[in-house]
């Protein structure tokens, strides 16, 4: 998923995507020097990891951001985070003795 | 979002004793609340088990990575692998590195974990869920209570 946010045009894609709002392609390639085909590209990328998530409406395909991937990302560096912050409070205990 | 946590702490302890602390493996034991079967050897796997109360059935694993003398030791393991039916073995391990410099009070540790992209969803989705309540209020319950305790 890192390797999914770790470029500028998807971070930009995921920034329009955030207002929870689904979008077209037409929309997302608005004001962007990409090709439609070069978005769509990476909206599957970032379909791939399971942050954004399409649907047929009519003929065309639309885009919404899922923030599940994300904040259980978020949750679990959290949760490492903070064992980490522990175990390093009782080694400072341990040392200073 | 970072795929790598770091952390820095400041010791009142000289180098030479944050790296017994760190390396000796029943000091590591101690207070990482952790029973090792025997030495850190870089290159080969460190065994033992979980010492926290409740806990005491997981097992706990690394290998070695690297031991500088009092400046760098470096282990790859699982984080949170808590799940006694999982095989965690073919999931790609986060590398915990420890770096020690000299201070003018003591000692400037410095842990860094990286590789979390490589961590599956299920095991994120797990803390996830583990994270409303479980295993992280436990440890602060805990925490608390030897606080208060000693």
């Amino acid at each position: 998923m890192f390797a999914a946010l770790g470029d500028k045009t998807r971070l930009a894609l995921v920034r329009r995507l955030s207002d929870g709002q689904m979008h077209s392609i037409a929309q997302l390639t608005e004001g962007s020097r990409l090709t439609r085909q070069a978005i769509t590209k990476h909206l599957r990328v970032l379909e791939g990891v399971g942050m954004v998530r399409s649907c047929r409406s009519g003929r065309e395909s639309r885009f919404a951001l899922n923030l599940q991937p994300i904040e259980s990302v978020r949750s679990y560096l959290d949760l490492v985070s903070e064992q980490w912050d522990q175990a390093l409070a009782r080694l400072k205990d341990f040392v200073e003795r | 979002m970072e795929n790598r946590i770091e952390k820095k702490i400041e010791l009142k302890a000289p180098l030479s004793r944050v790296w017994r602390a760190l390396t000796d493996y029943r000091e590591f034991g101690e207070w990482f609340r952790v029973k090792l079967d025997g030495p850190f050897v870089p290159g080969q796997v460190s065994s033992g088990h979980i010492t926290w109360p409740g806990y005491e059935h997981l097992k706990w694993e690394a290998v070695v990575q690297e031991m500088e003398p009092e400046q760098y030791f470096a282990y790859t393991w699982h984080p949170y692998a808590v799940d006694p039916s999982v095989d965690y073995s073919t999931e790609t391990p986060t590398l915990v590195e420890f770096r020690l410099e000299k201070t003018a009070d003591g000692t400037l540790l410095t842990v860094t974990e990286s590789g979390f992209e490589d961590v599956p969803s299920e095991r994120r989705d797990e803390a996830f869920r583990k994270n409303e309540g479980g295993w992280a209020q436990q440890m602060k319950n805990i925490e608390s209570y030897v606080a208060q305790n000693p």
